[in-house]
């Protein structure tokens, strides 16, 4: 076990490198002029022939491979990076400085962490602790009228786009009906207010969890279904089991399996920040930070987020790995 | 046809349970009910088993042998199946009963062990742990080191190498025929009164199939359990059964003592499942004769005797009989306890001259 969790951190690290270069060479030679932002600040939007000198200056005139380097080193030892005509240090991890502010990147994205986190983790929980149970319930149930009412009823909500049913919920619950709970939404850390830090996010919760148990209600109840035909529960029911034992113990166990996956990969995306809700809610978290930066041509910062959101989805998915063998043998001893 | 209908059926009194064999099933009938009409999986179907006896089930897939059994343990799911007429276990009765008594019926006064072992075992708990939960649920005061124990000891008895460490071993780490041992020892481990062995050597070689099949038969002689066998294999009912039922599209076309049946078929259909077995010993010369067409659809099974369509022999049969009436079970020309289903008058005679100088040249010279 112990030597899987290395393999597979070796390998993620190499995938990692993969997808740093990835991300760099795509704006290396992408369409926009990397240095403009920089310029245009520094000279009040005359920037024109000093271009040229911005360029030199970023680093852009050298071999993208040497400008690479640099970027891994820093990120790995820190290094010193020329903005204009100052040069200003950049501590380890250093995933540069902000094009727009000078601003550390990595710094910035510290404090931005907390949030995203925040509403990751509680979106998720409600969705798993929603979706789980009812999936189950109507498993348990399949045929039958409830469970019908159920699958069709859920079907209309996760039909209707994200973003429109996050934004009608808050439109509806802090703007029209003006719930004093969903009053302000908003990222407030733990440690000062725990009970600000719970109202102001409490909305984003129930959009994101409401939301996302319909699919985890859906793959619960699939895989379930499929799970309780397997010959191996009529094995646990001809030994004299009772039904709760037979479905808890032996079902759910192998019914979890596909939906640890999908859970796995879809925490890691919200992990890596979650635009329409940190927008609709006003949360001042990684996705809204990535999405601002795309607007302003922040490259730093764009390529920041990316590379995190990379690093998240193969940590996340490592994770599935594990818990997978965790829960089946055949997987661990193979 | 309901479920509820045999609660109120009075129970036996006492002086017949005393006599009546371990296991009686009287006009035992499970339908299905779904979108396309109601499937009628077993339809009046009547035997008994005695404890120290085997009862072989034979049929081809979709005759009922494994749903008739199934309902032996109440496991038929009782919003989707009708089930009715009577199953009693020394003298209680099963059909109707409620969940709560059901299971502590099951895989303690009747056991099953089923087919594919790969399958039927949980892929992801300890092979030890199955069974012993076998055992706990049914000794709610042992210990799980009394469990484990008693696991081990069972491991044993089925002839597992090294029990003590194959105990924590996964199905998916035991052979073929480990792990139909391992069935059969958690089927036992609770020493049932009916051993229920649905197609027990189907997935299984050759060479382990009667191993296996001789494992069941110590186990049988030592625990003095009454054992149903389900197959479709003759040459497993030969050596097994004391008894023999076989069934065609859900009833029981041919009911008697194993040497009867085996020696003295009447019924066209168990002609043509001797006819489709395979004999390494027999006369090369001898054919196999497989049975024409296909079983027929539980949904809307053929009018008159439900074998009609596929038998060779109804037009010894006068009229259109075999087409319009269904032909009871009862009593062939050799009497008593052998019953048949058929019109033929002389099932005997056509089978002497016509069915074995087929598949037996040999054993037909000898009469």
């Amino acid at each position: 076990m112990f030597a899987y969790v290395v393999k597979r951190l070796l390998s993620g690290v190499v995938v990692l490198f993969l997808v740093s270069m990835t991300i760099f060479l795509v704006f290396w030679y992408g369409p926009q002029e990397p240095a403009q932002v920089v310029c245009d600040r520094q000279t009040s939007n005359r920037c024109g022939e000093r271009i040229e000198l911005y360029r030199e200056n970023l680093g852009y005139n050298n071999a993208w491979y040497e400008e690479y380097g640099t970027f891994l080193k820093g990120i790995a030892v820190g290094r010193d990076i020329k903005f204009g005509n100052r040069e200003l240090s950049c501590a380890a991890p250093c995933l540069g400085r902000s094009y727009l502010n000078d601003a550390p990147v990595w710094e910035e994205m510290k404090t931005r962490m907390p949030a995203t986190f925040s509403v990751a983790i509680g979106g998720a929980a409600l969705y798993l602790l929603l979706g789980i149970p009812i999936g189950i319930a109507a498993a348990r149930r399949r045929g039958t009228l409830a469970d019908k009412a159920l699958v069709s009823s859920f079907l209309v909500i996760s039909s209707i786009p994200y973003y429109l049913f996050a934004l009608l919920v808050w439109l509806f619950l802090t703007i029209s009906w003006e719930i004093p709970l969903f009053a302000e939404t908003g990222y407030f850390p733990l440690t000062d207010n725990p009970a600000k830090w719970f109202s102001g996010l409490f909305l984003a919760w129930i959009a994101l969890g409401v939301f996302g148990c319909t699919s985890y209600t859906r793959y619960t109840r699939g895989s379930m279904v499929e799970v309780l035909g397997e010959d191996y529960i009529r094995t646990a029911k001809a030994k004299g089991l009772a039904s709760t034992k037979v479905v808890y113990k032996h079902g759910l166990r192998s019914a979890l399996v596909p939906v640890v996956t999908i859970f796995g990969i879809d925490f890691g995306t919200l992990l890596a920040g979650t635009i329409f809700t940190e927008q609709i809610f006003d949360i001042e978290g990684i996705g809204r930070w990535a999405l601002n930066a795309v607007y302003q041509r922040d490259l730093p910062v764009v390529a920041a987020t990316a590379l995190f959101g990379a690093t998240i989805l193969i940590i996340s998915n490592l994770i599935v790995d594990v818990v997978y063998s965790i829960l089946d043998p055949r997987v661990r001893f193979s | 046809m309901t479920a509820a209908e045999p609660m109120t059926t009075p129970a036996p009194t006492g002086g017949s349970v005393e006599d009546e064999p371990l296991l009686v099933i009287e006009d035992l009938t499970v339908r299905f009910p779904t979108e396309d009409g109601v499937v009628s999986a077993v339809t009046d179907l009547s035997y008994s088993v005695d404890l120290g006896k085997t009862l072989g089930i034979v049929g081809e897939s979709g005759s009922g042998k494994s749903v008739s059994s199934m309902a032996v343990l109440g496991l038929h799911d009782a919003r989707t199946a009708r089930i009715s007429g009577s199953i009693r276990l020394r003298g209680a009765e099963i059909v109707g009963m409620s969940e709560a008594k059901l299971r502590k019926l099951r895989g303690n006064e009747v056991a099953m062990i089923f087919q594919d072992a790969l399958a039927a075992l949980h892929p992801f708990y300890r092979v030890g742990n199955q069974l012993a939960e076998a055992y706990q649920e049914h000794h709610p005061d042992a210990s799980k080191r009394d469990a484990r124990r008693k696991a081990i000891e069972m491991l044993d008895r089925v002839g597992i190498p090294r029990p003590d460490r194959r105990v924590d071993d996964f199905p998916h780490q035991f052979s073929g025929g480990m792990r139909q041992r391992a069935m059969i020892a958690m089927g036992l481990i609770n020493d049932p009164s009916l051993l229920i062995a649905d197609e027990p050597t189907t997935a299984l070689d050759v060479t382990v199939q009667a191993q296996i099949l001789d494992l069941l038969q110590d186990l049988q002689r030592e625990f003095n359990s009454a054992v149903i066998i389900i197959t479709h294999d003759l040459g497993v009912i030969a050596e097994m059964a004391d008894d023999v039922l076989v069934m065609y599209s859900g009833r029981a076309v041919e009911y008697g003592p194993c040497k009867d049946i085996l020696v003295h078929p009447e019924m066209p259909y168990t002609w043509g499942l001797l006819s489709s077995v395979p004999d390494v010993t027999s006369d090369p010369d001898a054919r196999m004769i497989p049975i024409p067409g296909n079983p027929p659809s539980l949904l809307a099974p053929p009018t008159g005797c439900p074998f009609h369509p596929r038998c060779a022999h109804r037009d010894k049969v006068p009229g259109d009989l075999c087409r319009t009436a269904l032909p009871e079970l009862l009593p062939g020309g050799r009497g008593g306890h052998h019953v048949k289903r058929c019109h033929l008058t002389n099932p005997d005679a056509i089978y002497e001259a016509e069915v074995l100088p087929e598949i037996a040249p040999d054993l037909a010279e000898e009469r």
